[in-house]
């Protein structure tokens, strides 16, 4: 006798829970591999998964087993040559005892496996939070969840609710046949009587039980489940609140900037938009770079095309300003910048900036992050910007990017977990 | 002598496979297993994906387990290599239970799922049934209820005692899982119903009888005072957790019921451990042929065959010891050289096989097959009947490895005088006993530390390996107090392990 199943449309990721634990138990050899891979890809394959090595011995599960050495005498197949009392150096690459060694010995293999794409992002912002609170919206919002809200008396089959359709039922048989029934027992307590006495009138018997009959007739009338007694549960469609958030990414493209220095830029840029992405139902981003006028831009051309002229700063910001005056209305979303450069700027310019930010940008923003890639002192718009931190700590950051391995650590700097 | 080729009414001949083309093909089997004589129990064939092979496989291929991290590293190194096409899937898992769970992969051609069917379903199937050890140590109808039962029972003492706490406790049972094992004394069958009634009264009972042997108040004054105190265990014991279970004085009701059920599960692999090489050879010699048979009856057509014969070979394969692909003797390919050896022997005796196997040489074979199937492990199967020409096909050779020594020798080859040498050597290969290290817990010291003494028996001096000290961790962190190990080689101590470690040199000595 024999059954046939098909279990392919059963779950597949029995595995999952297992698998989760395993990650857990080896998170701090993860977060490393993590990290460095950060530092070691191209920008373009951030988005994809990562092989993750541990060193064997961490894993190992320990058993009692036999170490090398003592006499033991092996059966081997394939023999071509030897006659018995034969005579083999022990370490030739002909003789077996290599085999044993690794067999019973300590391999000295790492231990690989693959991390998706979304664990490894997992790993990559762990521990990270943005620093302000999010604004969730209803407006625009395209997700909704259904609701419990009470009993209805009209619905579909699926949504009857037993219980409370038997008990208005149950309400209505009583209310119903109340006056009967009370009407009932009286007579069958007539009846009772009269059988008791001595000599039964049968007449009246008879009368009595012919009532007795047309009531209880009455009474099996009365339908045990009637269509108004049928109670749908209802449930109300409410819409999720989202969160939108919009990402300005705004780069000096002037002739200071040379390709390296965007290259940086750019993955810092990637860095905060998956993290942001993660964090939001619905992510925007808009670029705008500006060598002494600023200009919104495509992403293809903010990275890849080339200008020069010199530096004003004060630019990009103000069409920021208006952009989101224009578009992005304070109240629905949350609104974060990121600023590039190489700390170039126009002298006198610096000061507006400042100015700019203070009074019509940072209040409105979550957050605010300039990075500065250089190798040599700040300029004038970092000083200027430092004093703008220490006025605004919570949503203002500056940071000093030297080459590519400082971008992750400086990315975790920026947006890790504060202590409240 | 083979019946002549009947005219064909092939099953089936493309290499696509459907569910009514995979029932065909299982009534064929099953008739030809049948007229073959084989017993099994009814079959439960499950078509899975790839992905929930790598699952079932990752879980030492039982269908339910509990969690555990190292599942998940299964998981991962399988997966990983998968993708990276290092290596292939499993064909089948296969499951000794009633009824017998096989798993065929979507992905398999159809000449691939009529294989699987006749090597799991008919020949580990009836291995299951008919094998000895099979037969007296697991309980084929309960072991998935059982498993059922430890899952959930697990997962409440995950819920109640939190996760970390059950993750230390099932990696040290797991250190330990070979040596939880009964080797001679029949273990009860094991029921989840009765499992989970017992399961209180036994907390209770366990508890009362670890606290009696602790008792620290002195029962009565005539007994205590100059008369020592009676050794304990009286004998060694070489199940170390079952004695943790009984014995260890600090572990809660439920770490003892947690530590039952990595026994009980260590218990229910260990026949297949033991009978390895046996169960695949007699599994691959049953695809075989039927498979054949099938084709004598004009049931698949050639390409069918072939395709089969292709993979079959790759199965069987044995690379010589010298090749880079070598990894120890193919538990399949001497499985499968020996069963077809038997049945040559029964058919087609020559004179040096009326010399060696006098019993079975002309005998029907496939009484004689069964016979070794249902009465064989790995290690006397190779002792009773590792043939002559089987050496020589295989060219076995011994190679013996005496550390003292500075070179290796050949000891034996395919000849006359090698035979009954090569034969010996192979059976202890397979001895359980032989390739795990023999420990034994010696002493308690009941009235003192409460340390653990053990003792190593080498064998050959074989010494322990590297892992020694971790796993004596997991031991100390089951038994709660001291471990002392000492390793011994006619009883001379020669290595000791301590753990914690002894910083002074000289440790008790009793």
């Amino acid at each position: 006798m024999s059954y046939l199943i098909d279990r392919r449309l059963n779950g597949k990721n029995k595995s999952t829970v297992n698998r989760q634990r395993f990650l857990r138990r080896y998170k701090k050899h993860i977060k490393q591999a993590v990290a460095d891979a950060i530092n070691k890809r191209s920008i373009t394959d951030i988005d994809s998964g990562e092989n993750i090595t541990i060193p064997d011995r961490d894993v190992k599960e320990p058993i009692f087993s036999h170490g090398t050495g003592g006499d033991r005498s092996t059966i081997h197949p394939g023999n071509k040559e030897f006659v018995p009392g034969d005579q083999l150096p022990r370490n030739g690459s002909d003789s077996q005892s290599g085999r044993q060694a690794s067999d019973s010995g300590e391999g000295l293999d790492d231990f690989i496996f693959q991390i998706s794409h979304s664990e490894f992002l997992d790993f990559m912002f762990e521990d990270l939070e943005l620093p302000n609170l999010i604004k969730r919206d209803l407006m625009g919002s395209k997700s909704f969840v259904y609701r419990r809200a009470g009993y209805t008396t009209t619905g579909t089959p699926n949504q009857i609710n037993i219980v409370r359709t038997l008990k208005t039922a149950n309400a209505r048989r009583i209310a119903l046949g109340g006056g009967s029934r009370k009407k009932l027992e009286k007579l069958k307590a007539e009846l009772l009587e009269l059988h008791g006495q001595l000599s039964p009138d049968t007449e009246k018997i008879s009368v009595l039980e012919e009532k007795i009959a047309a009531i209880a007739k009455k009474l099996k009338r009365i339908p045990f489940i009637d269509s108004f007694d049928i109670k749908y549960n209802l449930s109300i469609k409410q819409p999720l609140p989202s969160s939108k958030a919009v990402m300005f990414c705004i780069m000096d493209v002037s002739g200071s900037m040379d390709q390296a220095t965007k290259e940086l830029a750019k993955r810092f840029f990637i860095l905060l938009y998956l993290f942001l992405q993660r964090n939001y139902d619905h992510t925007d981003v808009v670029f705008i770079r500006h060598h002494t006028s600023a200009k919104e831009v495509d992403e293809e051309e903010f990275f890849y095309s080339r200008e020069t002229g010199g530096t004003i700063v004060s630019s990009a910001l103000k069409l920021m300003k208006t952009i989101m005056e224009q578009r992005y209305p304070v109240a629905e979303w949350n609104i974060y910048g990121a600023q590039a450069s190489d700390g170039d700027n126009w002298n006198d310019d610096s000061s507006t900036c400042t100015t700019l930010l203070q009074h019509n940008i940072l209040p409105q923003l979550q957050y605010f992050s300039y990075i500065e890639i250089t190798n040599q002192d700040p300029q004038n718009l970092w000083h200027q910007y430092q004093l703008l931190a220490q006025q605004f700590p919570d949503v203002f950051a500056i940071q000093k990017i030297a080459d590519a391995s400082d971008i992750y650590p400086v990315f975790r700097q920026l947006f890790a977990r504060r202590q409240s | 002598m083979k019946p002549a080729k009947q005219k064909p009414r092939y099953i089936s001949t493309g290499s696509d496979w459907s569910f009514s083309l995979i029932e065909q093909y299982e009534e064929a089997i099953d008739t030809i297993a049948k007229d073959f004589g084989l017993d099994t129990y009814p079959n439960q064939i499950e078509i899975i994906s790839a992905e929930q092979m790598m699952d079932a496989y990752s879980s030492s291929g039982m269908p339910m387990l509990y969690h555990h991290w190292s599942y998940g590293k299964h998981f991962a190194a399988i997966d990983h290599s998968y993708r990276r096409g290092q290596m292939g899937l499993a064909y089948e898992i296969v499951i000794n239970s009633s009824p017998c769970i096989a798993y065929l992969m979507e992905e398999n051609t159809m000449t691939m799922q009529a294989l699987v069917m006749a090597h799991a379903c008919y020949g580990h199937n009836s291995f299951f049934k008919g094998n000895y050890l099979f037969r007296t140590w697991t309980e084929a109808d309960s072991i998935i209820d059982y498993l059922l039962f430890a899952r959930n029972y697990i997962h409440r003492c995950e819920q109640r005692y939190g996760e970390t706490e059950v993750e230390t406790l099932l990696d040290s049972c797991h250190a330990l899982m070979n040596y939880g094992v009964d080797r001679y004394k029949r273990p009860h069958p094991i029921s989840a119903e009765k499992e989970a009634l017992q399961q209180q009264q036994r907390e209770d009972q366990l508890q009362r009888q670890v606290n009696d042997l602790w008792r620290t108040i002195p029962g009565g004054k005539s007994d205590s005072e100059n008369s020592t105190p009676a050794p304990f265990p009286l004998e060694p014991q070489e199940n170390l957790l079952y004695f943790i279970e009984k014995n260890a004085p600090l572990l809660e009701p439920w770490q003892r019921e947690v530590i039952r059920i990595v026994r009980k599960i260590a218990q229910y692999f260990y026949p297949q451990r033991q009978t390895q090489m046996m169960n695949e050879g007699w599994a691959c010699f049953w695809h075989y042929t039927i498979l054949n048979e099938m084709y004598d009856r004009g049931l698949v057509n050639d390409a069918f065959i072939l395709e089969f014969l292709q993979s079959h070979t790759s199965v069987i394969a044995q690379p010589p010891f010298d090749s880079p692909h070598y990894s120890g003797i193919n538990p399949y390919c001497l499985g499968f050289a020996m069963m077809t050896d038997l049945r040559r022997m029964c058919e087609h005796p020559t004179e040096e096989d009326r010399e060696w196997f006098p019993d079975i040489a002309g005998l029907p074979w496939q009484q004689t097959l069964q016979f070794a199937m249902r009465n064989f492990k790995d290690e006397s199967f190779v002792l009773q009947f590792l043939s002559p020409k089987v050496i020589r096909d295989l060219k076995l050779f011994c190679a013996h490895d005496d550390d003292r020594l500075p070179h290796i020798e050949i000891t034996a080859i395919h000849n006359n005088a090698g035979y009954q040498r090569i034969r010996e050597q192979l059976a202890g290969q397979y001895n359980l006993g032989d390739r795990e290290p023999n420990l034994q817990v010696h002493a308690i010291d009941v009235r003192g530390n409460r340390s653990m003494h053990l003792h190593h028996y080498q064998y050959n001096r074989k010494p322990l390996g590297k892992d020694t000290m971790q796993v004596l961790k997991h031991l100390h962190h089951l038994w709660g107090f001291d471990i002392h190990l000492l390793s011994l080689q006619d009883d001379e101590v020669t290595e000791s392990y301590h753990y914690p470690e002894i910083v002074a040199a000289d440790h008790p000595q009793y």
